[in-house]
């Protein structure tokens, strides 16, 4: 890839990087449909669910058509295989407790909302447009995927317990945000996209903020797992969601409503 | 049950110039979460433009059993009820 990246493709695998980490997450959150502890809770997931489901569309509709190969965003999304994903490894992660699926969701969340500000400005309309739509819904995932867990990390000592414990789970996965490469290099010299390694410094008060509403303890390791962004090194999670989410696609190719 | 969230009554304006009107209830820990669960549960289909919650304990409400002395004596009072006027179409609902 990195031989011969025209701009064309470097756009191509930004925009899968934009629309894998919206439906893997978003595949995920489903998950809890049904099943979170409380009905109110269960709504609200949903809708986040069907937030991310949203912007996927969007994503990778734009993908296929700078492609230009013909393929769509369900194309995208229900025919490739672990290999050609580029979501984050963060987003693939299980779900777990309800507190492990609301810190992933924050973490997310609070580098998905300083991302978007950012490509609201990016020299690609198309782009700007979709993130301007998309950052309304995300300032709100955002407000409450902060506000649950404050009020979890400073709740009861079980509460607090489990909280910490997802935070050191999760804490080595959100490294690989801030990594850029190649593709990178091209959206930013493009003025499309920001460099990655620029939203660290926002991202790092933000998270600080909340994480010391929540009384929790920020772990200072910096190893963060890499690969999922560039498909090099999927977790085994990933396959797990897609033998799930494609299924129906696999069994009857073409399957329509 | 002590560990159940308070039950908070849900009352929304669907549109500016209308009346708040309570279209249900649900359990949130605070009065923030209230009216965050309000927006997820009560308005996901662009239902309103503002949210009150109010904690549903913190209702005072007549008793059924009143329900003699407090409505029926205005039953019998024709004169009170404003049916006998021509309300211009101009005015709207009232």
């Amino acid at each position: 890839m990195a031989d011969k990246l025209n701009k064309n493709d470097a756009l191509f695998q930004f925009l899968l990087r934009l629309g894998d980490n919206t439906l893997v997450l978003g595949h995920r959150v489903s998950e809890w449909c049904g099943h979170s502890p409380v009905l109110e809770e269960d709504i609200a997931l949903a809708n986040t669910a069907l937030d991310m489901i949203g912007q996927t569309q969007f994503w990778l509709g734009l993908a296929g058509e700078v492609e230009g190969k013909g393929r769509t965003a369900d194309n995208l999304a229900f025919l490739r295989d672990v290999w050609d994903f580029r979501n984050l490894l963060l987003v693939e992660q299980p779900n777990g407790d309800f507190g492990q699926t609301m810190m992933r969701q924050f973490l997310f969340d609070a580098w998905h909302s300083i991302m978007l500000g950012r490509l609201m400005k990016s020299s690609d309309q198309r782009i700007a447009d979709i993130a301007e739509k998309a950052s309304k819904e995300v300032a709100y995932h955002l407000e409450r995927s902060a506000d649950t867990v404050a009020g979890l990390g400073d709740g009861t000592e079980e509460s607090h317990a489990k909280m910490q414990t997802a935070l050191d789970l999760l804490w080595p996965y959100i490294g690989e945000m801030f990594v850029g490469d190649e593709v990178d290099a091209e959206m930013v010299k493009a003025g499309v996209a920001p460099d990655p390694a620029s939203l660290r410094d926002e991202y790092d008060a933000l998270v600080g903020r909340v994480l010391a509403d929540a009384t929790l303890t920020t772990p200072d390791s910096k190893f963060a797992h890499k690969g999922g962004k560039t498909g090099m090194r999927h977790s085994e999670h990933l396959g797990h969601i897609l033998t799930q989410m494609q299924w129906l696609q696999r069994a009857y190719p073409g399957a329509t409503w | 049950m002590k560990n159940e969230w308070p039950l908070w009554e849900v009352f929304i304006r669907g549109q500016h110039g209308m009346s708040h009107r309570h279209v249900g209830s649900l359990h949130a820990p605070d009065a923030e979460m209230a009216i965050k669960n309000a927006r997820d549960v009560y308005t996901r289909r662009n239902e309103g433009v503002s949210i009150w919650v109010v904690e549903a304990a913190h209702i005072a409400a007549s008793s059924p059993s009143d329900k003699g002395p407090l409505y029926e004596p205005s039953n019998s009072k024709v004169y009170r009820h404003p049916t006998f006027f021509d309300i211009p179409e101009d005015v709207g609902a009232m």
